[in-house]
C-alpha cells in the first residue's frame, strides 16, 4: 500500500501543478495578447456592467447556445451545471467540519452525477449520430467525453456498488492539502477515479478544455460597445500611430 | 448573362439542414492576385519559394497580436452550434462550409505547429502539416467566407470565423497568394482614392449629369458638392453610389436630405470611397491606409463632420474601427457623433420636424427590409444598443406605407448575409454567390408571395450589387432591391428650404 500512496500522491501533485500552472500560463498568454480592435458581436452592451450581464449570460446559462441549437444546450448545460454542483459536494473531502451548505446540498448533490452522465451521453450521441458534427469530430473528442463518462461512473460506482470508506477517502484528500500524507484507501474505484480526474487535470491545459478560460476573454463577448466614445488602441498598433500618413 | 453552368439552389417549403455533399465547392476559388497587385501592396508577386516557413513566421506573428485569434483557435470544443448558421453551408451543402470546419482548416495547422498536444499527438486532435494541398484549402475555403459574423452569434465562446478568415488572408498575401479582386482594388483606392478607380473630372461629371437628372425631375436644384473648402459635412459613400443602379438612387436621396435640411456638404475626389477592403484581407496596415485619406482630406477641407453612406463593411469600419486607424477626432464638432451614419443623420431631421416626408409617393411599393450582416453584427446607430436595427426601420416607417418584416430568423442580428460580402463580389465566384444568396431569397420569396412584397430596401452597396445580380437566378426581378434613401428621397417633399 505505501508504494500506491507513494505513487497516487505524487501523482496529485504533479496533476495539480500540470494543472493550475498550465492554466496560469495559457490564461497569461491571453491577457497578454492584445485586441487590437473593437470586435464585440453587435448588438453589444454600451457599460461594463453590460458586458459583466452578457458574460453572466454565456457563461451561467449558455445564452448563445441556447439560441443556436436547443439539444446541444439541453445537454450541454445538464453536463455543466452538474459538474459544477458535484464538484462543489466533493468540497465535503477537503473541508472539516464540512461547511453547512454543502451539507445541505448533498441530496441534490448525488443525482448530479446522473446530470452529468445524461448530458455527456447526448453529447456523444449526437457526435455519433449526426453527420455534421460527426465531420468535425476528432479521436481527441471521444477519448475526452470517454474520459469524463469514466469518471461519472467510477465516481458513482463508489457510491452505489462497491462503497468506499469515505472516512479513509477523506483523511487521504485533506493529507493530500494539508501536506500531512496518509495512506490510500485500499479500493479500485477510488483508485480509478483519482487515475482518471489526474489525467483530465493533466490534459486541460493543453486541450479544448480551454474554453472555460478562454470564453472570458472572447473580444466579440467581452468588449463594450463604445468604440465612437473611446479610442481603443493596443500597444503595437499605438506604435503605427506615428508612422501614420 | 452568361449560361450558368451551376444550379441555382431550389427554394426549400421550410429550411433544412442539407446533407453533406464532400467536395462539392473544392473547385470555387477566386483569381489569384497577379504580382502587380500584390506588390503595390507591399506583397510578394507570387508564391514564394519557403512558403511554408514564411505562412508558419506569419501565423505566429499573428498570434501574439490579435487576442481573438489564439483565444478562438483554442476555445472551440466542436459541439457543431455553428454547423447550420453558414448562408455558403446551407446553399451549397460543402462540409468545409460549415464554419467550425472552415476554422478547423486554418486550426489543424495551428496545432501542428504552436500546441504541444499537436505536436506530440497529431493524429488524434486532427493537426496537420501545412502542406500544398492544405494551402489550396485556405484559399479555396477563406474565399468562401464572406465575414458576415452570423456564426458568432451562435458560438458559446463567439468565435467568429470573419477573425479566422481575416488571419488566413492576411497569411495567403504574405506568402504571395493573393487575391486578385480585392487586392487590386485597393491598389486604385491608394492610386486614385476609389475602388472603382473612378478619377476626379468623371466623378465631377457624374455628379454634375446627377445635378440635371435631379433638377429635370422634381425641379429642384439639388447640389452635389465635391471639394468644397469649408463645407460642415463630409460625406464618405461607397463610389459604387456614383454609377451604379440601385446604389445611386441612394446618393441622390442624400443629397436631397442635405439640401432640404440646409446642410452644407461635400463629397471629396481624394477620398471617394466609404468601402474598406483593407478589412477583407485583414490587415490593419492597408485598412489604416486606406483610412488614412478621409482623415487627412477631413483636416484639410476644415469640415465639421463625417457622414458615411449606405455601405455594411463601410459603417463596421467607420464606426468600430476609425477611432482606432484615423483617430483621434478632436477637430470634428462634438456634439455629433463622429462618424456618423446617414440613417443616423436622416433619422434625427425627420425626428425633429427639419425635414418632411409624404408616404404616400411610396404607396406603389411594399417594402421589407434587408438588415446588412455588418451593418448588424459589427456596428451600432444611434445611442441604444440595437439602434441599427431601429434607426433604418424608423427611417423607412416614415417614408412608407406598406412594411413588412421578413422571417425573424434571419433578420436583425440573425440576418443573412447577401452572399456577396467580405470581398466575394466578383464573377469569379459567381455560383458561390448565388448559392450564398439561398436563405435571404427563401425569406425574400415567401414575404413576395405571401404578403405582396414589391421591394427589399438595404443599407450595403455589395448587398444592393449582390442582390440585383443574383435575384434573376431565383426568379426575382432584379429592381427589387432598392437603397433606403432612395425610399427617402421619393418621399421627401421638397421647396421648403428652396432659396
Amino acid at each position: 500500500m505505501a508504494f500506491l500512496t507513494f505513487v497516487f500522491t505524487l501523482l496529485m501533485y504533479f496533476a495539480a501543478a500540470i494543472f493550475f500552472g498550465g492554466l496560469a500560463y495559457r490564461i497569461y498568454t491571453y491577457a497578454k495578447t492584445p485586441a487590437p480592435l473593437k470586435i464585440p458581436t453587435m448588438p453589444a452592451p454600451l457599460t461594463q456592467g453590460g458586458v459583466r450581464m452578457r458574460m453572466f449570460k454565456e457563461v451561467v446559462l449558455f445564452q448563445s447556445l441556447f439560441r443556436a441549437n436547443k439539444f446541444i444546450w439541453l445537454f450541454g448545460w445538464l453536463f455543466h451545471l452538474g459538474l459544477l454542483l458535484v464538484l462543489i459536494r466533493h468540497l465535503r473531502y477537503a473541508t472539516e467540519p464540512v461547511w453547512e451548505i454543502i451539507v445541505i446540498m448533498q441530496p441534490i448533490g448525488i443525482y448530479m452525477a446522473f446530470a452529468m452522465l445524461i448530458g455527456l451521453c447526448g453529447l456523444w450521441a449526437r457526435r455519433i449520430l449526426v453527420e455534421r458534427i460527426r465531420y468535425i469530430t476528432n479521436p481527441s473528442d471521444h477519448l475526452m467525453l470517454g474520459l469524463l463518462v469514466m469518471i461519472v461512473i467510477s465516481g458513482l460506482m463508489m457510491k452505489y456498488v462497491s462503497h468506499s470508506d469515505i472516512v479513509q477517502v477523506k483523511a487521504f484528500a485533506l493529507g493530500l492539502l494539508y501536506f500531512d500524507w496518509q495512506t490510500i484507501p485500499a479500493d479500485f474505484f477510488f483508485m480509478v477515479h483519482l487515475l482518471l480526474v489526474a489525467a483530465l487535470m493533466i490534459v486541460f491545459p493543453f486541450s479544448k478544455l480551454l474554453h472555460a478560460p478562454g470564453v472570458f476573454f472572447s473580444p466579440t463577448r467581452n468588449q463594450v460597445d463604445d468604440s465612437r466614445e473611446k479610442r481603443h488602441l493596443a500597444p503595437w498598433a499605438a506604435e503605427l500611430d506615428d508612422k501614420r500618413q | 448573362m452568361a449560361k450558368p453552368t451551376f444550379d441555382t439552389p431550389k427554394i426549400r417549403a421550410y429550411p433544412i439542414i442539407p446533407v453533406l455533399q464532400e467536395g462539392s465547392m473544392e473547385h470555387s476559388s477566386p483569381f489569384v492576385a497577379k504580382p502587380v497587385h500584390q506588390e503595390a501592396l507591399g506583397f510578394p508577386g507570387e508564391l514564394v519559394e519557403n512558403w511554408q516557413e514564411k505562412a508558419i513566421d506569419k501565423m505566429g506573428e499573428l498570434l501574439t497580436k490579435y487576442r481573438s485569434l489564439r483565444v478562438f483557435l483554442d476555445s472551440c470544443v466542436k459541439c457543431g452550434a455553428c454547423t447550420d448558421k453558414c448562408h455558403y453551408f446551407q446553399g451549397t451543402a460543402d462540409p468545409k462550409n460549415m464554419p467550425v470546419a472552415r476554422q478547423d482548416l486554418l486550426r489543424n495547422v495551428y496545432r501542428r505547429y504552436f500546441t504541444v498536444a499537436g505536436k506530440y499527438f497529431p493524429k488524434l486532435v486532427g493537426a496537420q502539416d501545412l502542406t500544398e494541398e492544405v494551402l489550396d484549402d485556405w484559399y479555396k475555403y477563406f474565399h468562401q467566407c464572406s465575414q458576415c459574423r452570423r456564426c458568432s452569434v451562435f458560438c458559446p465562446y463567439g468565435i467568429d470565423t470573419a477573425e479566422i478568415s481575416m488571419a488566413a488572408r492576411e497569411i495567403l498575401d504574405h506568402v504571395g497568394k493573393g487575391q486578385k479582386y480585392c487586392n487590386e482594388i485597393i491598389g486604385k483606392v491608394h492610386k486614385i482614392g476609389n475602388n472603382l478607380g473612378l478619377p476626379e473630372p468623371a466623378l465631377v461629371d457624374t455628379l454634375e449629369g446627377l445635378e440635371e437628372d435631379v433638377e429635370e425631375e422634381t425641379g429642384h436644384v439639388v447640389r452635389f458638392p465635391v471639394d468644397v473648402q469649408g463645407a460642415d459635412v463630409l460625406l464618405i459613400t461607397p463610389s459604387a453610389d456614383f454609377f451604379a443602379e440601385p446604389h445611386i438612387d441612394g446618393l441622390i436621396g442624400y443629397a436631397k436630405v442635405f439640401h432640404e435640411a440646409g446642410i452644407s456638404w461635400t463629397l471629396s475626389s481624394y477620398a471617394s470611397e466609404a468601402g474598406n477592403f483593407g478589412m477583407f484581407i485583414g490587415s490593419y496596415e492597408q485598412m489604416q491606409k486606406i483610412s488614412w485619406r478621409i482623415r487627412k482630406i477631413a483636416l484639410e477641407l476644415g469640415v465639421k463632420r463625417i457622414v458615411v453612406g449606405e455601405c455594411g463593411h463601410a459603417w463596421r469600419v467607420a464606426y468600430s474601427f476609425w477611432n482606432t486607424l484615423i483617430g483621434p477626432f478632436d477637430f470634428l464638432d462634438q456634439n455629433y457623433p463622429v462618424p456618423q451614419h446617414i440613417c443616423e443623420v436622416t433619422n434625427d431631421l425627420i425626428e425633429r420636424g427639419a425635414i418632411k416626408l409624404d408616404k404616400e409617393a411610396n404607396d406603389d411599393k411594399v417594402i421589407t427590409y434587408h438588415d446588412s450582416c455588418n451593418v448588424a453584427r459589427g456596428t451600432r446607430m444611434g445611442n441604444i444598443e440595437g439602434g441599427q436595427f431601429i434607426i433604418p426601420r424608423a427611417v423607412i416607417k416614415s417614408s412608407v406605407n406598406h412594411f413588412v418584416e421578413m422571417n425573424p430568423d434571419t433578420t436583425y442580428d440573425q440576418t443573412y448575409c447577401c452572399g456577396g460580402g467580405g470581398g466575394l463580389l466578383t464573377d469569379d465566384l459567381l455560383e458561390l454567390r448565388v448559392k450564398g444568396a439561398l436563405p435571404r431569397m427563401e425569406a425574400l420569396k415567401s414575404v413576395i408571395d405571401d404578403q405582396k412584397v414589391t421591394h427589399m430596401a438595404a443599407i450595403c452597396a455589395i448587398c444592393k450589387s449582390q442582390f440585383s445580380k443574383v435575384m434573376p437566378y431565383y426568379d426575382i426581378p432584379m429592381d427589387s432591391i432598392i437603397s433606403v434613401h432612395q425610399l427617402v428621397g421619393d418621399a421627401l417633399i421638397m421647396g421648403s428650404s428652396d432659396k
